[in-house]
């Protein structure tokens, strides 16, 4: 089937729903109906958040808000299509590492200016490294909504078996204990569980080294330097000595079954997966697994992760923008953090927020707590997106041995500086203008 | 001296003549001349950032590891899943064109059941057929001792993965177009080759296979068009991946353009496959230009 046969298919029917609805707000825009807001949310959050809206309505007599859940996987094609297209909604959720792109673009607009009172004043209750991803060029675009570092989800029971009471803290305990596990009997069994067409572990373990991924003020990619180079070898180690199996994500029907059957004890990946695991996991295997921050290449434990996470964001078009940043400043407030938090799981972004009871006596959440005084963020230029699809590609030619590490590094690098070409132009441009 | 008059018939055809134009001829014009601009998201945010590049994107397209591996892989799939779509198609229409079928009507209607079932929900069934683990095709290989294949996860199987579902998928329709051009043939001519003696082989040899021509000639050209422009089955199944061994040429173009937005290379891009369906159809044409009978069989 063709491309235009294809979505001449399956995009129709919801830009048909969105032309209705665009008709019947237009109906009902003049004078006493409520004013309704378009919020798009990712994923499970876009599930769970309506339970928070009620009450959002019932505060503001005048407001309803219509929630559209879309797709992580497609979100992101989603947003800027909708953006050409001038179909953005008021509030949208929005990848952190996507802010730089979208500030560029000019879709979401700054919400500093009083626009969200509360929430500014609050400024030093959010954790410094995840508000600073929201921060491009001294001016706040999007507020953080929850947190997504990620860190060891591990098998208790398993790393017990193989002689660990402790999760690892360094590189070398950590290679150790996988090659443990590793021999452990009981069949086709994998120590960590890679997806290997996730960017994030590369990156971070790049980062737990030193390495700054770019050059030049993010000129150019500096994925040959010495220090990523020591990374990217301890990552494809993992796959090398068969502690991952080498998969992508995709293959994988039910992770939390093949967790459960012990075919892999540990998994990097983040807090959305402590409400996942706690429903889907069998009873039984409730206190068999816990979280731990991420090991450190050398002594400083924990090592270093991602300063990643959601934010919310007010679109530049909206035309409701008052109303809008209410919505966000009823969502970013301490006590319906910990509620979206006993929704999803999904962890807060502002300090007070960790005194709930269920977030302070709870070993997996602090564990992020702890994990979250060491992140990092990624380079903040629009292009990062897709320097970091590349990123993951290269890694996985050379999991699959299709290309050397220094073959693979080398044609990152001439890949990220092609794309960053235009950027090169523009900031020469800046340059020579001033 | 006649005054000059305009032919009345044009103010008959004009009105689907301005469509056209504007529907077809000026998108087509417009995405040309965005193939010559590097149009990306920066441009999106501000046209002032927008540079004229003339032919680099088609220069770059040349060198481009990734279309190279796009274009293998188009490649790949028409000439192995074309020819086997259309056997497989020609087969079933000569099975179900013989007399001694039963009920031709709901076996034509099974067999065309898959073309009309949404590609999504298709992806959904295969994709725990082709399951490493617990697919029924990997349990049915171990009924003969194969040991089992990571069909959607191994770069060797992802294609012919993908080419045997759509082949599957889309049989169905050459084979209602072969079972027509079947029914057309006048009957009176194997009645005559019964006479002269010649058995079911030379009669498809020497009737079935000639009288066929102009419907093959249809058949390979929409297959050879359809296969080209491979996009939905890798986008709803791999995602152009294991290590890109699924990705195709129009799902390279989507990933370019609506991903990352660069549109003046997406463009390129779509140009290029342009071209290269243009140049098969018209070398499929001409290989046939000495078949006098290489008309459509609506013509």
């Amino acid at each position: 089937m063709g491309i235009a046969t294809f979505f001449r298919r399956y995009r129709s029917a919801p830009g048909f729903a969105a032309l209705l609805a665009c008709l019947a707000l237009a109906g009902c825009g003049d004078g006493s109906g409520p004013v309704r807001l378009q919020f798009w949310a990712m994923g499970g959050e876009g599930e769970a958040v309506r339970q928070l809206l009620p009450e959002f309505e019932r505060l503001n007599p005048g407001l309803r808000v219509e929630v559209q859940q879309i797709p992580w996987s497609a979100a992101h094609e989603k947003l800027l299509t909708a953006y050409a297209g001038e179909a953005m909604p008021d509030v949208f959720q929005l990848g952190n590492t996507w802010i730089p792109e979208f500030v560029a673009l000019r879709a979401i607009d700054a919400l500093d200016a009083g626009r969200v009172p509360e929430a500014i004043r609050a400024r030093a209750d959010y954790f410094a490294g995840l508000l600073a991803t929201n921060e491009i060029d001294g001016r706040l675009y999007a507020l953080p909504w929850y947190v997504d570092t990620r860190l060891l989800f591990y098998r208790k029971d398993i790393l017990a078996q193989a002689g660990f009471s402790e999760p690892p803290r360094t590189w070398r305990e950590w290679s150790d204990a996988m090659a443990r596990i590793k021999t452990l009997p009981g069949g086709e069994r994998y120590a960590l569980l890679l997806p290997m067409n996730e960017w994030q572990v590369p990156a971070i373990l790049g980062l737990q080294v030193g390495a700054g991924l770019l050059r030049g003020g993010g000129r150019f990619g500096d994925f040959q330097s010495p220090a990523f180079r020591r990374a990217f070898d301890f990552y494809l180690d993992l796959f090398r000595r068969g502690y991952a199996p080498a998969l992508a994500e995709a293959q994988i029907a039910n992770l939390y079954q093949e967790f459960a059957r012990g075919y892999f004890a540990m998994y990097i990946t983040g807090p959305w997966n402590i409400g996942e695991f706690r429903r889907r996991l069998p009873e039984a295997m409730q206190d068999q697994w816990a979280t731990a921050p991420l090991p450190a290449p050398d002594g400083e434990y924990p090592g270093l992760s991602l300063a990643g996470g959601a934010s919310l964001a007010l679109a530049q078009s909206s035309a409701h923008k008052a109303e809008a940043a209410r919505l966000i400043e009823f969502l970013s407030a301490p006590e319906r953090q910990v509620a979206f938090h006993r929704l999803t799981g999904d962890l807060p972004t502002r300090r007070s927020a960790w005194d709930a009871p269920e977030l302070a006596g709870s070993d997996k959440a602090q564990a992020f707590k702890a994990q979250l005084e060491r992140v990092a963020a990624t380079p903040k230029l629009p292009e990062w997106e897709r320097i970091a699809s590349k990123l993951a590609h290269y890694a996985e030619k050379a999991v699959r041995g299709e290309l050397s590490p220094d073959a693979a590094l080398a044609g990152l690098d001439a890949e990220v500086d092609r794309i960053l070409e235009k950027r090169r132009w523009l900031l020469d441009r800046e340059r020579s203008a001033r | 001296m006649t005054p000059f008059r305009i032919n009345p018939a044009v103010w008959f055809v004009a009105p689907a003549l301005a469509l056209i134009a504007v529907f077809f001829f000026l998108p087509v014009l417009a995405a040309l001349l965005l193939s010559f601009t590097d149009f990306d998201i920066y441009a999106l945010g501000d046209v002032g950032l927008l540079r004229w590049v003339g032919l680099d994107n088609y220069r770059r397209l040349l060198v481009d590891p990734l279309f190279h591996t796009a274009l293998r892989n188009t490649g790949y799939f028409v000439a192995v899943g074309g020819p086997l779509s259309v056997a497989v198609s020609l087969g079933m229409a000569l099975l179900l064109n013989h007399g001694l079928v039963r009920g031709k009507g709901v076996f034509r209607a099974l067999l065309f059941l898959p073309v009309v079932t949404a590609l999504v929900a298709v992806a959904v069934v295969w994709r725990y057929l082709y399951h490493p683990r617990h697919g029924f095709l990997n349990y049915a290989l171990g009924w003969f001792g194969i040991a089992p294949i990571d069909w959607l996860g191994d770069p060797a199987y992802a294609m012919p993965a993908l080419i045997l579902m759509a082949v599957w998928k889309n049989f169905g329709f050459n084979m209602i177009v072969f079972i027509a051009g079947l029914q057309s043939i006048p009957r009176r001519l194997y009645e005559a080759a019964m006479l002269d003696g010649a058995g079911p082989w030379r009669q498809f040899l020497h009737i079935t296979l000639p009288m066929l021509a102009p419907t093959f000639l249809f058949v390979t050209i929409i297959t050879l068009i359809g296969y080209c422009q491979l996009f939905a089955e890798p986008y709803v199944m791999t995602q152009g991946g294991p290590a890109d061994s699924t990705l195709s040429v129009a799902l390279l173009m989507f990933q370019e353009g609506f991903r990352w937005w660069n549109l003046g290379y997406a463009a390129a891009v779509a140009f290029v496959l342009f071209l290269i369906i243009l140049l098969g159809t018209v070398g499929q044409a001409w290989l046939r230009r000495g078949d006098s009978s290489t008309t459509f069989p609506n013509e």
